[in-house]
């Protein structure tokens, strides 16, 4: 091998490997430089006005996005009632009690689930929940955004409840319980944490959610009394202010762009910190 | 244990506030962008003399407001572009009655620029805004422009051309314009809310256009006049038919309406684009309230009409304040007539 | 749960071993009721999907009765003269999934290596995990942060940049206004990058030790051993990973919706305006007048569910072919 060569080689080898050091650094440098701009946009606008007050008429400034966090919060809430449910029980019975070639459809079919564009589930729920009662609804919110969470609470419900050791399961069954008084008393506790924080990261993921919204639960300038009403959201707020030309409109849009991500980013560094705690690793 | 009781709270919690606001008729309707600035402002105003009275109105366009008043899914609609013939028989057909026309406010689409370094008023003539539009003018300093701008210095740089990517009453009075203005525009793309655009990039709503020519430089875009005042957009003069070249105004919108509102159609659908006239802003138009005939819950009913009719009177005296000019006398005193057609 | 202390309670039936007394005790029991309930449960899920595949299609009737299959290859979308063509649509997808990929392979698969192959463990997990966040962040916030930075910093110094260099080529020439194919790209681009980061990180982490210390063994450099040992290895599951960024980007709203241009036309310059078949569903849906236009929408709504639902199969198969039989060798 020539000197020549092996300086080539050498040569290489350093500059290749730091350009990956440099990628993985630039990658994590904009997540960063996200927070850094929302902070610096948005902080400053981070007033009592904008947790307390409606939105005010156009070119006026001083309003705010209450109505806006409270829709979430109730969006979010129907969510979980009518998508975490069906995705806990649905974990189970692929973790616990699946047949082979049924499970198999029962994954499959939830990963497509998982892989349809946010858009199209608004037509969808756009077609079963606001065209049969012919208006726009929080109801109807709540249900895009439900069918959403379903395939991600089974895939990390089942993920967490398989890797609860037979050991625990067998000695359980060796004491006399049935498989079900099993699953109830000692698996389920056993993965809770897991189950418990996949939970709560479908819910921050779904939180985000604009573009399902946009024809279900529309939006308001008002406040929403009960589940039958249009209803605003921080994230169709923050695209409807983000597109218009108002300035007001930007400050409070870099606002509440630092309010949603800052809720979302706690619920996901907190529950990967409840996790390690229990030794578990999970996987994007 | 516990746990429960939480969970059993918060949704009696959740529950009360359903049934808390009983009292209160929310109306939702939905519709164009032009009149925007001032109808969130009516509706806030007349929530306030009502606080009982919720209207809940969402800027989505003008095509999104005939959309869902036809799929009955808002109260009431509201447009800038009157709706067809087709579209009224289309109602007829979906929901078994009729839909009837409000006109609520004069206003003016302006063609609204950003060119870096030239400020001040430019001069469009009808032929300059069609060729735009049509893609065969693309550059500020084209002799059509120059021409009726003698004196600025405009850069050779590409027009951006803006327009709306929803469906637009704005749309709709610009491109009815431009097919009076242009044979060419009138048999290659016609009027609509929502046209096959041969050049431009796509803003939702006069709030996306004004932001984009906002944000863009050499940017053209057509834009309801209070949008261009609020946020300090340049506009131009435009041509009218009578060949002088108008700056959008109340005065000049007025004038526009003065043939319409002597002989309003008692639908009030109505068209004053290129109005004739030597004063008259050649881009004017009504707005309207699209409002079905029968409403069958009695209370929604009695507050559209108690919104209407305050609307035509007192609300009129607030359009100013916006730049819309107020609807004319004989035309408002021929809708409060109408509001009796609503059942 | 119960103490461990407790004696074996001899009455108590033992595993269940088939024949109707131990069905009935397990009924008894409440096994078959549970596996029943969770079975239905399980079920829904099906029902829901084919439910959705269902509306989809029966509500796209019109369009595709009317238009058939020139509904693929149409250029028109004119509301006016009711005559719609997916064309322009179907392009801007691709055209934006394609280029965003090539921006975020090569870095996606860069950090990767660095991650999986040079870093410290613990340094490598902590910051995997933060790259992970980058994935939870909202699409509407990157489309704020693209309205803000990326389409100025496009317009200003991105465009005349590749202008004055590769300005030759087609796809770089034409107005830059900012807002467009390009920009829609790097936006979607970030989106996608977590994913191929931390898949093909796991899937590199998978590969064993043998290789690369067989390469090393044999003089080669870290860098050769990385990428011509361990890498190929992976190969099955960095493509899964591809896909899997594919599929998102494919489904993409609302942070292309706010830098694409909304301009339905095909345009060979990246600096052009355009629309993807989510951004015109978004845009447009709400204010669909006439049931053939609302029908033309659905209809592309059906065409994204389509292509999402190949791609997303093809990963699976992918990703599901590393872990199965490990990687095959350069």
């Amino acid at each position: 091998m020539t000197k020549l060569r092996m300086i080539w080689r050498k040569s290489l080898n350093y500059f290749m490997l730091t350009l990956t050091g440099v990628a993985a650094l630039g990658v994590v440098s904009v997540l960063f430089l996200i927070l850094g701009y929302l902070i610096f946009n948005g902080g400053s606008s981070l007033n009592l006005n904008f947790f307390t007050k409606l939105p005010v008429p156009v070119g006026e400034t001083g309003g705010g996005m209450a109505n806006a966090i409270v829709g979430s919060l109730k969006l979010l809430f129907l969510a979980a009632v009518m998508g975490l449910p069906v995705g806990l029980i649905a974990g189970i019975y692929l973790a616990e009690f699946g047949g082979k070639t049924f499970s198999f459809i029962i994954r499959y079919t939830t990963d497509l689930l998982n892989g349809v564009p946010s858009i199209v589930i608004g037509i969808f729920a756009y077609s079963i929940a606001v065209l049969p009662v012919k208006h726009f609804s929080t109801l109807a919110g709540g249900v895009a955004l439900g069918i959403m969470v379903i395939p991600i609470t089974v895939r990390s419900t089942e993920e967490f409840l398989k890797s609860v050791p037979r050991s625990m399961r067998e000695a359980a069954m060796a004491l006399g319980a049935s498989k079900s008084k099993t699953i109830l008393t000692v698996v389920l506790p056993a993965a809770s944490a897991g189950v418990l924080t996949g939970m709560l990261l479908a819910l921050a993921r779904v939180a985000g959610e604009t573009a399902p919204l946009l024809f279900t639960a529309f939006s308001n300038q008002f406040w929403s009394p009960g589940w039958g009403q249009p209803v605003a959201s921080l994230p169709v707020m923050i695209y409807t202010y983000a597109i218009a030309p108002y300035d007001d409109w930007h400050r409070q849009a870099w606002a509440a762009g630092l309010v949603l991500l800052l809720l979302v980013l706690i619920a996901n560094v907190g529950t990967r910190l409840l996790l390690t705690g229990r030794g578990a690793t999970r996987s994007a | 244990m516990k746990n429960s009781l939480v969970l059993v709270s918060l949704l009696l919690g959740f529950t009360l506030l359903a049934v808390a606001q009983g009292g209160t008729i929310l109306l939702n309707a939905a519709g164009a962008t032009f009149p925007y600035p001032m109808y969130s402002k009516w509706f806030n105003v007349y929530h306030q003399l009502h606080p009982n009275i919720q209207i809940n109105y969402q800027s989505i366009g003008s095509g999104g407001g005939i959309r869902q008043v036809m799929a009955g899914t808002v109260d009431f609609g509201a447009s800038d572009g009157p709706m067809s013939d087709d579209q009224i028989a289309e109602f007829k057909k979906a929901r078994g009655m009729g839909i009837l026309h409000f006109p609520t406010v004069l206003g003016a689409a302006v063609p609204s620029y950003n060119i870096p370094g030239v400020s001040g008023t430019l001069n469009f003539s009808q032929k300059a805004l069609a060729g735009i539009y049509l893609g065969t003018i693309t550059k500020w300093n084209d002799p059509e422009i120059t021409k009726q701008n003698p004196g600025v210095n405009l850069p050779s740089a590409d027009i951006v051309v803006v327009h709306r990517s929803d469906g637009s009453g704005t749309t709709y009075i610009w491109t009815d314009f431009l097919s009076k203005a242009s044979e060419e525009w009138k048999n290659k793309v016609g009027k609509g809310t929502s046209v096959n655009w041969p050049v431009g990039l796509g803003g939702k709503g006069n709030e996306g256009v004004s932001g984009l020519v906002k944000q863009t430089p050499d940017a053209i875009g057509y834009i309801e006049l209070i949008y261009a005042l609020q946020n300090n957009i340049d506009f131009g003069t435009v041509q009218n038919a009578a060949g002088k070249y108008i700056k959008a105004s109340l005065a000049g919108v007025t004038a526009a309406a003065a043939g319409a509102a002597k002989n309003m159609p008692d639908d009030f659908r109505v068209s004053i684009t290129n109005a004739p006239g030597p004063t008259a802003y050649p881009i004017s138009s009504f707005t309207w309230l699209l409002i079905p005939e029968n409403i069958p819950d009695a209370t929604k009913r009695d507050a559209i009409k108690g919104f209407l009719k305050w609307m035509m009177t007192e609300g009129q005296k607030d359009t100013e304040s916006l730049s819309y000019a107020p609807l004319p006398k004989p035309v408002v005193a021929k809708e409060l007539k109408a509001i009796s057609l609503i059942k | 749960m119960s103490s461990a202390q407790t004696t074996i309670d001899h009455s108590a039936a033992p595993l269940p071993s088939g024949g109707s007394r131990t069905f009935l005790r397990r009924w008894l029991e409440g096994d078959e009721v549970a596996h029943v309930v969770t079975l239905i449960f399980a079920a829904g899920i099906l029902l829901l999907t084919s439910m959705l595949v269902w509306e989809l299609w029966v509500n796209s009737h019109l369009s595709r009765a009317r238009f058939g299959w020139d509904f693929f290859w149409t250029k028109t979308w004119d509301p006016i003269f009711d005559h719609f063509g997916a064309a322009p649509f179907i392009y801007g997808t691709l055209v934006t999934s394609v280029v965003s990929l090539i921006i975020a392979v090569p870095l996606g698969l860069a950090a990767a290596i660095f991650l999986a192959e040079l870093a410290p463990r613990k340094f490598s997990d902590t910051v995997a995990f933060l790259i992970d966040l980058l994935a939870a962040v909202p699409s509407v916030i990157y489309g704020l942060l693209g309205i803000f930075i990326v389409v100025p910093l496009m317009r200003t110094t991105i465009g005349p940049f590749l202008k004055s260099t590769l300005g030759f080529l087609p796809i770089f020439q034409g107005p830059n206004y900012g807002v467009g194919f390009l920009t829609a790209s790097i936006v979607l681009a970030i989106m996608i990058v977590p994913y191929i980061i931390s898949v093909s990180r796991e899937v590199l982490l998978t590969v064993p030790r043998e290789q690369r210390e067989a390469a090393l063994a044999m003089g080669a450099t870290r860098w050769e051993a990385t990428w011509q040992a361990v890498v190929p290895w992976a190969r099955t599951g960095i493509m899964g990973s591809v896909f899997l960024a594919l599929a998102r980007a494919l489904g993409e709203t609302m942070a292309v919706t706010m830098v694409i241009g909304n301009d339905p036309k095909i345009a060979a310059s990246l600096f052009a305006p355009g629309y993807t078949i989510a951004a015109v569903i978004a845009n447009e849906f709400t204010e669909a007048t006439g049931d053939l236009y609302l029908s033309a929408l659905i209809e592309l709504g059906l065409v994204l569910f389509l292509m999402t639902f190949i791609l997303n199969g093809l990963a699976r198969l992918l990703i599901l072919a590393t872990e199965r039989g490990g990687g095959r060798p350069a």
